[in-house]
């Protein structure tokens, strides 16, 4: 969840009142954001560099808020309050507008066809008559650094440029190169590289080196340029320092290159709803021309015009578990800042939808903000109606079984983690890697390179930490290993295991072998002679690398291997670090289903 | 002296003179008294009183006087009658006591000095100091403080705290003292002699002896109380043994899109060994493409290039919902199969996987619980109302619900309980409805409505045994003591240990 850090005193000014702490924190609840702290830029710097560097930093009271994530719309100052402003009915929302320059000439982007390659999308804006004052140029740049984070991924799928539009001049191109044939002068940086040096210059720098991986390896490289060659930026990740905006900027052309068009649009509209608040005319916005490679038209960005979504009163209502009238649910609606028409029939409401709610998609999101603006504590509590029966899964029905004849018998339970190294899994087995095993493509750390394909190495692991204990060490777990299983759709299944380990001074097979007999005789499985044709268990010696030679036998039920019992082989004990001797029965327990 | 021949002494003691006033008197060391005390005292044969006393005990430099006489007597008998002694040569006979031996016979005036020559002063002496010691060896006490005083300062004797007692018959008091039986027998059922034998006290102070059985981790003992839960609701256990899931049904199916950041690899665990899945249902993902990249059912979708590639990528799922999602899709087959709905109601408790930083709060694997139900025209009231019925069984009453996001359900909801201790509202849950993006392709009817929520498993176990690292709980470094010893878990009840 992304936090934005608002003043009180902007916030408070917006809301028209003071709210105490226990008031904001109600509010926030109810509207579905998070109060998260209460906190000043002194207080935040003392957090981090100590009270030294927090010395004569303002202590302006701020409030930190933590906003859902599909709200692009309240990640600056600007959208947040004015959201709330009209959840408390301290105003209606505003309703934006394109206006053409006053020449009458939009700005004009061409974009070239070798973009297609690297980074295809381009939307723009204008925003005229801007005024900045130092809190507002901050949340600017703060709410493109919350966009490039969140619905931006990173600046992958949209980076956004903003210039100041009077050290250019249109019409402007947005062209793919070769990092060689770019050059210009970085933000803040007085030399000028070409691309290529750029890349090596910002390898060592904390905030941009994270994003040179997007471009880095393509033979082209995005760069849009105006009508004087004059470079404006090579997205995603620097800006010319010629264009940089500043607090007297008045003109502002804004730029967003993209992978995704959808993304790239939502970013810019956001951007737009924003900031022209502050334009000469408030919440007007000029368009830009962008002509499209392979295409003689042509067509303008941004495009604010709402959508509309339909709903039932009816199935609001039905959906939520209220009564209320149509009138109501357009009440309800404007306090969440959306306006609704009534149908003819007042059964439906059309609700136009701003450029600030990329977040409603259906129906179901208008019904969501009604719910939120009726406020969900107020639902009436209700029961479903359909009578169901309960019934546990019957393979946790058995190992819930045997797990309790386990401890009955003495043994307690313990629950490794079923994550292992390769190594735990196969060599510190004695066990060769058969390609049996999941095997992860990604993990953190090498304690989790393989998923399981038996139970003992965790339990020897519980043992091994656990060597203070007096013996015998008696411990069991039933759960889930995995194996490969080419067959299934997703190519692997669980096979639920059980698993006993028996540590003292000596080893002890009758011991581990009674517990074995005493769970089949539990589960009513018959001990039958091995040559024998009846259904039931058997044991027989057998070889398995895990155990002691000799001293291991397999388990055979209907005439398949279930498993081993055995002694297990010191070497194995060496590696998991277990000093005193174990014997262990590992055993497969579905075919008791 | 044997313990038997004390106590018959003492008993003989007390038969004669009805008490004893102070046991200093017996010849006996003291804590061999007092044990004999003490097991007459437990068979109420009598009782005593502790009398608190101080006795003076010569120091080891006192018992050399009281047996070998004081340094002044031995260096006056050095001296001969007649003649003098050089000090050195009293130095030379006498060592490191002549010092204090000539200091205290001058002081004394037994000696006089003529130049380096010591001579007898007075004709004899008597060796009074000698005497005091041994009279204060035997009674442990001298008549004159000041002297006692004297000798103390000249580290000959010290005072000793001492206890003794003052004895009186008790209730039972008896001179023939029977031996008392701990437990009865097997043989004294036999032969009677229970009727006649008396038997120890029992002390109901002492712990029991300590049970060495066999235990249930407390993980398991939690989520056993969660499924009682569940199937005193009606709920059905879900099949949720399948650790590998693919990014279809864990992410797609729900309406997660492809650039959603929980499928980032710093979130999810991906499979290297086997890395994509089989064939999924054809029309089924054609359904799902369709709403992610152009929508539909009334929706707009997310308007992206939608993926085969990012779809078939297996996983281990990072949410029991991936189950779920695959559930609510055989139930579609089977409604379309007999024509008719089957209302549901689901949960799982099962481990998940998140490729996360391990840390106190949080493990790569944990587990999820789990409620979904399905039912046409299911509201969000109804939804509210089995969370009260439910977390009621846990033990809480007060509820609150916050608005929140979740790509997969509309409206989703954060659940909060009021904590006492902190005395402010916690998060215990999450909980929605699944959006039609999700229920339509799955075939489900339009009228059908899915409600659900999601818990973790460990963190209200750790609450209620007040475990405040993960670690402790959960995975092979947990303490076998802990799994041990922890009580039983009734969610319903306050355990008095909660954090």
């Amino acid at each position: 969840m992304p936090t934005v850090n608002v003043f009180k005193d902007v916030l408070f000014k917006a809301l028209g009142r003071e709210y105490s702490t226990e008031q904001f924190e109600e509010l926030c609840f109810e509207y579905g954001i998070e109060l998260e702290d209460e906190t000043s830029e002194q207080e935040m710097v003392k957090k981090e560099q100590g009270e030294e560097k927090a010395k004569g930093k303002s202590n302006r009271g701020i409030y930190r808020i933590d906003v859902p994530a599909n709200r692009y719309d309240l990640l600056c100052a600007e959208g947040l309050s004015r959201a709330l402003k009209v959840y408390v009915g301290n105003a209606k929302p505003p309703v934006y507008k394109l206006v053409q320059p006053a020449g009458g000439k939009v700005q004009k982007v061409t974009v070239l066809p070798e973009t297609a390659q690297i980074r295809p999308h381009l939307v723009c804006a204008v925003l005229r008559g801007i005024t900045f004052d130092q809190d507002t140029y901050d949340s600017f740049i703060e709410l493109q650094d919350k966009l490039h984070n969140n619905i931006c991924r990173k600046r992958t799928l949209v980076a956004i440029g903003t210039h100041d539009l009077d050290t250019l001049k249109g019409p402007f191109t947005y062209e793919a190169l070769a990092p060689t044939n770019i050059k210009f002068v970085p933000l803040n940086q007085t030399k000028e590289m070409n691309a290529e040096e750029l890349m090596t210059f910002y390898e060592s720098d904390r905030k941009l080196s994270k994003f040179l991986h997007i471009i880095r390896d393509s033979p082209v490289y995005p760069v849009i340029y105006d009508s004087n060659r004059t470079v404006l930026s090579l997205p995603p990740i620097i800006n010319s320092n010629h264009s940089k905006i500043a607090l007297e900027t008045k003109n502002v052309f804004i730029e967003c290159t993209a992978t995704d068009i959808t993304k790239a649009r939502v970013v810019l509209n956001t951007i737009v709803a924003m900031f022209s608040q502050y334009c000469a005319e408030p919440f007007t916005v000029e368009p830009v021309e962008i002509a499209t490679p392979n295409s003689t038209s042509t067509h303008r960005t941004p495009d604010i015009s709402s959508r509309t979504v339909e709903a039932t009163v009816g199935y609001i209502n039905k959906s939520i578990g209220i009564h209320i009238t149509a009138d109501e649910v357009v009440r309800y609606l404007a306090k969440m800042s959306l306006s609704a028409t009534l149908s003819s029939s007042r059964k439906s409401v059309s609700v136009s939808v701003p450029i600030t709610r990329s977040d409603i998609l259906h129906a179901c999101d208008v019904m969501e903000d009604v719910a939120i603006a009726y406020g969900f504590n107020k639902i009436a509590k209700t029961v479903p109606r359909s009578i169901t029966v309960g019934a546990p899964f019957p393979l946790n029905k058995l190992a819930d079984f045997v797990r309790r004849e386990l401890a009955l018998s003495g043994y307690t339970e313990v629950l490794p983690l079923i994550l292992c190294s390769h190594d735990e899994n196969y060599e510190w087995l004695r066990r060769k890697d058969n390609g049996e095993a999941v095997k992860l493509a990604n993990p953190q750390t090498i304690e989790f390179q393989v998923v399981r394909t038996s139970l003992i190495q965790g339990v020897l692991k519980t043992i091994s930490s656990n060597k203070a204990v007096a013996l015998p060490i008696k411990v069991f777990e039933v759960s889930d290993v995995v194996f490969k299983d080419e067959s299934r759709e997703r190519k692997s299944r669980n096979q639920r295991n059980m698993c006993v380990v028996f540590a003292s001074k000596t080893s002890a097979f009758e011991t581990v072998h009674g517990i074995l007999d005493r769970i089949m005789a539990m589960l009513n499985v018959k001990l039958v002679s091995p040559d024998a044709a009846q259904d039931g268990y058997f044991i027989r010696e057998s070889d398995n690398p895990t155990y002691f030679p000799g001293r291991c036998a397999e388990v055979v039920h209907k005439a398949l291997s279930i498993g081993h019992l055995g002694i297990v082989h010191p070497e194995v004990l060496q590696k998991f670090e277990v000093p005193f001797p174990c014997t262990a029965l590992e055993i497969n327990i579905e075919p008791f289903l | 002296m044997s313990q038997e021949s004390i106590q018959t002494d003492i008993l003989a003691r007390l038969d004669t003179h009805g008490s004893i006033d102070d046991t200093a008197i017996l010849p006996y060391a003291s804590d061999l008294i007092l044990g004999v005390l003490n097991s007459l005292l437990s068979k109420e044969i009598l009782t005593y009183t502790a009398i608190k006393g101080e006795k003076w005990v010569l120091t080891s430099e006192g018992q050399e006087v009281a047996s070998g006489g004081s340094p002044e007597v031995a260096l006056f008998n050095l001296i001969p009658s007649d003649a003098g002694l050089a000090v050195a040569d009293a130095q030379e006979q006498m060592g490191e006591k002549a010092k204090v031996a000539m200091s205290n016979a001058m002081s004394k005036k037994w000696l006089k000095k003529q130049g380096d020559q010591l001579l007898r002063a007075v004709d004899s002496v008597t060796d009074q100091v000698q005497a005091d010691l041994i009279k204060i060896k035997e009674t442990g006490a001298f008549g004159d403080a000041r002297v006692l005083q004297d000798y103390k300062r000249r580290k000959l004797c010290s005072a000793e705290k001492i206890t003794s007692y003052s004895v009186q018959k008790g209730e039972r008091f008896t001179t023939n003292v029977q031996k008392e039986a701990t437990e009865i027998t097997a043989e004294m059922l036999r032969t009677g002699e229970w009727k006649g034998q008396t038997f120890k006290k029992y002390n109901f102070n002492a712990a029991g002896v300590q049970v060495r059985g066999g235990h249930l981790h407390p993980l398991m003992k939690v989520r056993e109380e969660f499924r009682q839960i569940f199937f005193e609701l009606g709920f059905e256990e879900m099949p949720t043994n399948q650790f590998v899931e693919s990014s279809f049904w864990n992410f797609d199916a729900l309406f997660q899109p492809q650039q959603h950041p929980a499928r980032d690899m710093h979130d999810t665990f991906f499979l290297k060994d086997p890395a994509v899945a089989g064939e999924m249902p054809k029309d089924y993902v054609e359904r799902v493409k369709h709403v992610h990249s152009k929508g539909g059912y009334g929706s707009i979708g997310y308007g992206y290039d939608w993926k085969y590639s990012e779809a078939e990528k297996l996983i281990l799922r990072t949410h029991t919902t991936a189950v779920s999602s695959y559930m609510l899709y055989k139930l579609a087959q089977e409604a379309r199969a007999n024509k008719e709905f089957r209302p549901v109601k689901y949960f799982s408790i099962d481990r998940v996987f998140r490729n996360e930083t391990v840390d106190a709060t949080h493990l790569a694997e944990f587990h999820q619980i789990e409620g979904v139900i399905a039912d046409r025209g299911a509201t969000l009231g109804d939804l509210i109302g089995i969370l009260y019925n439910f977390f009621r069984k846990l033990g809480i009453e007060k509820l609150r619900f916050k608005p929140a996001y979740n790509p997969y359900t509309e409206p989703s909801l954060e659940i909060f309980s009021w904590h006492t201790g902190f005395k402010k509202w916690v998060e215990i849950g999450n909980s929605g409805m699944f959006r039609p993006e999700m229920l339509r392709p799955l075939g489900l009817p339009e009228d059908v409505s899915v409600i659900a929520w999601g818990l973790s498993l460990e963190r209200p176990t750790m609450i209620k045994y007040s475990i405040d690292n993960i670690r402790e709980l959960l995975g092979h470094k947990v303490d076998l003591e802990m799994v041990m010893t922890n009580p039983i878990c009734r969610l319903d009840k306050k355990m008095g240990r909660e954090i």
